[in-house]
């Protein structure tokens, strides 16, 4: 079983609060999922062409880094829920 | 006549013929979801003024004389799915209030052919689930059977085409969100080719498995809204522009693959004995039957979950209380926005994906967990790639079971996500798959699932609608 500080630990990471009730659930439920996970232990390893094989291959469809005028930059930043002028307001960092 | 029964094609006859105006049509689905949805809980918003604005739109259009088939349809739209001015929730408290600023391409193009759209439908939150009941806004409840889900994550599309609310729907597929649903509520749902459909204005889930797909009351439909919607757009750069096959596809000419691994232990007695029959009625039209095999098949589930919920951790990054959606801003540094926000505005399925997924790809761990997937995924894309060498199609199971009760899996979620078992493989090989209405256990509708080579959609629609007539 999972600890509760790991819990604790990768909801940081993630930038989560969880109340007491959701770090014991996701204690039972990461655990029995990891659990599953073993199962690819068992799993073959790939040929050494599989290996080097890419998954996608979409990257000859990238367009040319050009920059284009976004229309919509006002609705975007209207969007944030506190701005000054056309900044997103944030609070303090430290 | 409800006009409310009709296809796309056949409202589309209709408009031919001058039997009734788009706004009549737009008016008979209106009054449809009035009186259903309050017991459904498909749509999670109805667009009711921007709707008959459409269908005067489209009237126009009409008058015209220069329209399209989908010019005057109404349609739903998943609510993962951006229409400008309209709200876009993903069915989630942190986008509640979330207006969306732009047209997903879909929605544009849609748009363009003068469809109708009434508005958004109901999905588990971030398109995670199968059931729908991962909803911040309710459970989509059967259309065959309230007592049980609509299946997920497209539950609200998939229901309110079934429920006649919709002519027609947009849902979006990672795991199965598009078939599962369509399965379980007895019509036709298309994953398109992973690059088949922009998925631009779609919230992410899982990027390199996401599609947006079509579904329908039939088959026909099915094409129409697939030719409409696929293409390359320059904002999504996994988009592609599909080969035209123009060559003939016919049952009589075709190979059909079966794996036996998807008829192993846990498939219902029932749903089996369905897709056998499906199968037979294939052969006796003449197709040729083969068993295959897929060896990798066990490994998907354990594989897809380590790889989607990584993908998903990265995605729902975004949503940090700064940028839009919900935003605690009573505290007092930045950080704890984040964590206030997040952890009040998510719920517990997306928590759950995004701790598993941070965690797969944390210090310590990425190797056993995210590296291993990613070669397990080639392995099944490489099984696919085999079978497709000798045959055409695959014929499976959708789901090993119809529609289950609500709650029935809802507090166990390595349950929920053993329902992808036929659907998940697919989307790790990035092919198109179809599920096509075969037959009902005790009213229940059980669904085929069509599997194609990658950007062969045409092959499975031509080969499901032969079908289609015979089931």
């Amino acid at each position: 079983m999972i600890s509760k500080k790991e819990v604790e630990h990768i909801a940081k990471l993630a930038r989560l609060e969880l109340t007491e009730n959701e770090i014991e659930k996701m204690q039972k439920d990461l655990s029995a999922i990891l659990d599953y996970f073993d199962l690819l232990k068992s799993a073959p390893l790939p040929s050494k062409i599989l290996q080097k094989q890419n998954l996608g291959g979409q990257a000859q469809n990238l367009r040319k880094d050009e920059a284009e005028r976004c229309q919509l930059s006002d609705e975007i930043i209207g969007s944030a829920p506190d701005k000054k002028d056309d900044y997103i307001k944030v609070k303090a960092i430290l | 006549m409800d006009l409310t029964d009709l296809t796309i094609k056949q409202a589309h006859q209709g408009f031919k013929k001058k039997e009734f105006s788009a706004r009549e049509l737009a008016l008979a689905y209106l009054k449809k979801i009035k009186q259903t949805d309050k017991d459904l809980n498909a749509y999670l918003s109805v667009a009711e003024e921007s709707a008959l604005s459409d269908a005067e739109l489209a009237d126009k259009k009409i008058a015209s004389g220069n329209f399209s088939e989908l010019t005057g349809i109404p349609c739903a739209i998943k609510d993962a799915i951006l229409v400008e001015g309209q709200k876009c929730t993903a069915a989630s408290k942190i986008l509640k209030n979330y207006t969306a600023v732009y047209d997903a391409t879909v929605t544009k193009k849609l748009k363009k052919e003068g469809s109708v759209i009434l508005g958004k439908t109901n999905t588990d939150e971030f398109t995670m689930g199968a059931s729908t009941e991962n909803s911040a806004f309710g459970v989509v409840k059967n259309p065959h059977d309230k007592t049980r889900v609509a299946g997920g994550s497209s539950g609200g599309s998939a229901a309110a085409v079934a429920a006649k609310e919709a002519c027609f729907s947009l849902g979006s597929d990672t795991g199965g969100s598009i078939r599962l649903p369509a399965s379980f509520c007895g019509i036709v749902g298309l994953n398109p080719t992973y690059g088949s459909v922009s998925r631009y204005g779609l919230i992410a889930h899982a990027s390199s498995l996401d599609q947006i797909g079509p579904m329908t009351k039939n088959v026909e439909d099915c094409k129409i809204v697939f030719n409409v919607i696929k293409g390359k757009d320059k904002k999504d750069a996994t988009s592609v522009e599909s080969e035209i096959q123009n060559s003939k596809f016919e049952i009589r000419n075709s190979r059909i693959g079966v794996p036996k691994e998807y008829f192993a232990e846990g498939l219902d007695k029932e749903v089996e004995k369905i897709i056998k029959n499906a199968i037979k009625k294939a052969e006796q039209a003449g197709a040729e039957i083969e068993e295959i095999s897929l060896p990798n098949t066990k490994y998907c589930i354990a594989c897809y979950y380590i790889i989607v919920p990584s993908e998903a951790s990265s995605n729902l990054a975004r949503f940090d209380g700064i940028k839009y959606g919900y935003s605690d801003q009573s505290q007092k540094t930045l950080m704890q926005v984040y964590y206030k926000s997040r952890g009040e505005g998510f719920g517990l399925e997306p928590k759950r994906r995004i701790m598993l997924g941070t965690h797969s790809l944390s210090f310590g761990y990425y190797d056993a967990y995210y590296k291993k997937a990613q070669e397990v995924r080639k392995l099944v894309k490489q099984d696919f790639t085999k079978a497709f060498e000798k045959i055409d199609l695959i014929f499976c199971p959708v789901a090993p079971f119809p529609a289950f009760k609500i709650g029935e899996k809802a507090d166990n979620p390595l349950s929920m996500y053993l329902v992808d078992i036929y659907t998940c493989g697919v989307k790790l090989a990035g092919l198109p798959g179809l599920s096509l209405p075969a037959g009902n256990v005790g009213g229940l509708p059980v669904g085929l699932q069509i599997i194609g080579n990658h950007f062969e959609e045409n092959k499975i629609l031509a080969i499901a609608q032969e079908l289609e007539n015979v089931l």
